[in-house]
């Protein structure tokens, strides 16, 4: 193969007055970015900032550095047009990537504040009052009835339908076993199980070493079918259709060979090695009637006794996508923003395709509740939460629960360097290789999701109390404690916010 | 853009008796009790809600309604003489009064519903969802007329000015009733505007407010799934129309109905035995988006009784007291000690527990 002639994008220093050549960075790094001669070599082209090598340092001697080498400025064909276009005329494929967007898109996130008590009512201390987080997914019936016994006292006589308690409204993001390590399914399954929450299998079964925290799994469902069986369906206590991913709307998923080692093999009942093909479409979906069928097809395998997600990519038509879930029988829709992270999904893809959850998510809970159905199902929005902030902007916008997905890699040690579906991940989360995979700590890994669960969830708390109110339920869809800053009247008006001094 | 509308921001005072064997109280009781509270209060609103005042109408609808100009008062009249037989209208007695300088035209008309009205072909609804229908729209779509109350043998009279003030404005010495609330207002935020003045009603229902719903937001959005329009500049018309919701539409049991909107704790619920469990825990689930959250006092009128209830952590004052058949709810005692000084009994309510007062059947 002739050499590329692609400059590399980092630049790696070695401080040769502080390197003791211990060679743990060599040892760390397993994109051969760093050799060993007499010394430590770097060779730039192949780091990716993973930093993985500058954690291991035990003198702190290493650096690395977005190159400064110039390029001839130009706005249209910027850096990374360039790079692209060079990388697809030695290579004649798609470019790929890991991780969300990330394109300079406006974040609406950033551009809407949360109200705060002052005088004219109290806001509540978190600390010595109540403040409520509890909140429950599923479908719930218009009204409720009730009925009174020979001594007039009520009871319920409305028969509900199957809810799933979260302790905190949250649930982490659908990541498969094999295109994580089982490591880090291990700890989002635990810690999902030990903080009252959600974690979501993904498109890879549940392996049979993490049933035991079944009871808080959604198990995926998805096109192709990878891991599904009767027994998984009834391990979860929710079971969702994903129909589509915020990162790749409309397209298939291909988790490679390499990645199919034995265990992975087992979860997803394919053959060691075999390429895990995920189609374009669920080849018994091509339309709204057809997920009707799918969604009760699942309901009568699990006796009813769990409620059903719909997880869509934020698109164009989202609203009515979305009523249209919600009458073929969903209990739940899940939300994806063009925001949303993947495992491997096309560059160009990723970057143009879809639409913000801020805006798919205010569109989709107007229209439920313009067309009186919005209790039927739940919301969960997803792509790209951030932070407490993003959290409870989400929530006064409408959404039920939100996904995290990369917080949570971050949280266990991911770096964002966007080169999951390379299966190098040197952090041991996005591999499956065992000298990599064996660097990711369970134990360690799920006291961290423990903690960030719990820190969002004070915060939380802390922005409910300023708020001046002491439940979940009253910020839920509450857009009156929203204000936009620097959006266009159209911006504010589809969030359903008003401007800020308004 | 119906989320365009303002939110009230007040502070208040609250006062209200009721004698459960309906025994009439004359207004100047109601008057003195509420003019205690008169620093609750800065001159942008004092109303009342009198029961029992029109037992020669006691059958008719009795709308108040106020009217910016004479041209709303025709488009008013000409929509209620297509739906309604009217067999009283006047102007509501008023005096010149120098604290109340300028003042809408204030009409009152007594009515029942055609039985023929046009809107039966096409929408077959049932009398009282017609009066609401009729209320939102008055309020929403005729500009500058607005419905105060719209019940059976009851009013509500409502102004800009201090209570004591819009009371002797009124005339309501003049009038009898069993069961009266009153309303000293503080707003912070909206111009002195006679339809934003308490009580709220909505047919037999009426509510006076000290507090600031700081859910309304959702409150808001949760009606207008069930169609209820929130026009009138206030959060405090949620309070009407969720009872409307929940007690009319959904027939819940009062005191749950009282449940949904002061919410039970989780930490109390799952103490509960299961039979209570079962149904706070779905009366939260179904319910959370009627939940009100925020500092809040409220006393809720309606034609058998009087309801007094408060936020679940109780950031708003509530006081209650009884003496023989008249209780007595006002957000300050000295309020109800001056025209009650030795009350047999004074309370103050725990927080998100409703004060349920009953009036006795009546002997026909």
């Amino acid at each position: 193969m002739v050499k590329s002639t692609i400059p590399p994008m980092f630049q790696v220093v070695v401080d040769k007055e502080k390197c003791r050549k211990c060679k743990r960075c060599v040892m760390s790094c397993s994109y051969g970015a760093l050799g060993f001669t007499d010394r430590v070599v770097p060779d730039d082209k192949n780091c990716v900032a993973c930093h993985r090598c500058v954690a291991m340092c035990p003198e702190n001697a290493i650096m690395i550095n977005e190159s400064p080498l110039a390029y001839r400025p130009h706005a249209s064909w910027t850096v990374e047009h360039r790079q692209g276009i060079l990388k697809q005329a030695e290579t004649g494929g798609m470019l790929l990537t890991g991780m969300g967007n990330d394109k300079p898109y406006k974040i609406f996130w950033d551009h809407l504040v949360i109200d705060a008590c002052q005088v004219t009512n109290p806001s509540i201390d978190p600390l010595r009052e109540p403040m409520e987080l509890r909140t429950y997914l599923g479908s719930k019936p218009d009204k409720l009835e009730f009925e009174t016994d020979k001594n007039g006292q009520p009871s319920l006589k409305t028969q509900l339908t199957p809810n799933i308690l979260l302790e905190t409204p949250i649930v982490f993001a659908a990541m498969s076993f094999g295109s994580i390590s089982l490591n880090a399914h291990r700890a989002l399954a635990r810690a999902a199980y030990e903080s009252g929450i959600l974690m979501n299998t993904g498109e890879g079964g549940l392996h049979k070493d993490l049933y035991k925290y079944g009871e808080r799994a959604i198990v995926q469902v998805a096109s192709g079918r990878f891991g599904v069986h009767q027994e998984y369906l009834n391990q979860g206590s929710v079971i969702e259709i994903k129909v589509g991913q915020g990162a790749k709307p409309g397209i298939g998923g291909h988790l490679p060979g390499e990645k199919i080692n034995s265990e992975v093999s087992q979860t997803r009942m394919i053959p060691i090695g075999s390429d895990a093909l995920s189609p374009a479409p669920h080849h018994d979906i091509y339309s709204i009637e057809d997920l009707r069928q799918l969604i009760y097809a699942l309901k009568e395998a699990t006796n009813y006794q769990k409620p059903v997600s719909v997880k869509v990519s934020a698109v164009h038509n989202i609203a009515a996508i979305a009523s249209g879930i919600v009458r073929a029988g969903a209990d739940i829709v899940t939300i994806d923003g063009f925001r949303g992270g993947t495992g491997a999904a096309p560059t160009i893809i990723r970057d143009n395709v879809g639409i913000p959850i801020e805006m798919a998510l205010a569109a989709v809970d107007d229209r439920l509740r313009k067309e009186g159905i919005r209790n039927q199902a739940s919301i969960i929005a997803a792509g790209s939460i951030r932070s407490s902030g993003d959290w409870v902007k989400a929530l006064a916008l409408g959404a039920d629960a939100v996904v995290i997905g990369t917080a949570a890699l971050i949280a266990m040690g991911c770096r964002v360097c966007q080169k999951c579906y390379m299966g190098k991940c040197t952090w041991g989360i996005a591999t499956q290789n065992p000298q990599l995979t064996a660097r990711l700590n369970p134990e360690v890994a799920t006291e961290r999701l423990k903690n960030l669960i719990r820190a969002w969830s004070l915060e939380l708390k802390e922005i409910l109390g300023l708020l001046g109110v002491n439940s979940i339920e009253s910020l839920r869809g509450n857009r009156e404690r929203l204000r936009a800053i620097g959006l266009t009247d159209s911006e504010a008006n589809i969030l359903g916010v008003k401007h800020a001094g308004e | 853009m119906s989320w365009r509308y303002e939110k009230d921001i007040s502070g208040c005072g609250l006062a209200g008796i009721i004698n459960t064997r309906r025994e009439l109280i004359n207004g100047k009781v109601i008057m003195k009790s509420i003019a205690l509270q008169h620093d609750r209060g800065n001159g942008l609103g004092g109303g009342f809600a009198a029961y029992g005042i029109y037992p020669d109408y006691k059958d008719h609808y009795a709308f108040h309604v106020m009217f910016e100009h004479e041209k709303c008062r025709h488009e008013f009249e000409h929509y209620l003489k297509i739906n309604y037989q009217i067999d009283r209208e006047e102007l509501i007695p008023t005096r010149t009064h120098p604290k109340v300088p300028t003042h809408p035209i204030l009409w009152r008309y007594f009515v029942t519903i055609k039985p023929d009205r046009p809107d039966l072909k096409e929408d077959e609804i049932g009398d009282q969802d017609f009066i609401v229908k009729t209320v939102m729209h008055v309020n929403l779509n005729i500009d500058g007329a607005y419905v105060f109350s719209s019940g059976k043998n009851m009013g509500v009279f409502k102004g800009v000015g201090y209570p004591e003030d819009i009371g002797e404005f009124f005339c309501l010495e003049n009038y009898d009733a069993y069961i009266w609330t009153a309303h000293n207002r503080f707003p912070t935020n909206t111009p002195g505007w006679w339809g934003g003045a308490h009580p709220f009603a909505l047919l037999e229902w009426t509510i006076v407010h000290n507090g600031e719903i700081s859910s309304y937001g959702i409150n808001k959005r949760y009606l207008e799934m069930f169609h209820y329009t929130c026009s009138l500049m206030t959060d405090t018309e949620v309070v009407a129309y969720l009872l409307d919701l929940l007690l009319r539409k959904h027939n819940l049991p009062r005191e749950l109905a009282l449940k949904a909107l002061s919410a039970s704790f989780w930490k109390d619920i799952d103490k509960m035995d299961k039979r209570e469990r079962t149904m706070f825990t779905a009366i939260r689930q179904v319910y959370g988006s009627a939940a009100l959250n925020g500092p809040f006092a409220i006393l809720i009128g309606h034609n058998n009784g009087l309801i007094g209830i408060n936020d679940r952590i109780k950031l708003r004052p509530l006081v209650a007291a009884r003496k023989q058949d008249t209780y007595y709810l006002a957000s300050e005692e000295s309020s109800i000690r001056e025209v009650c000084p030795e009350p047999e009994r004074i309370w103050h309510p725990k927080a998100g527990e409703p004060v349920i007062i009953d009036l006795e059947k009546e002997v026909k």
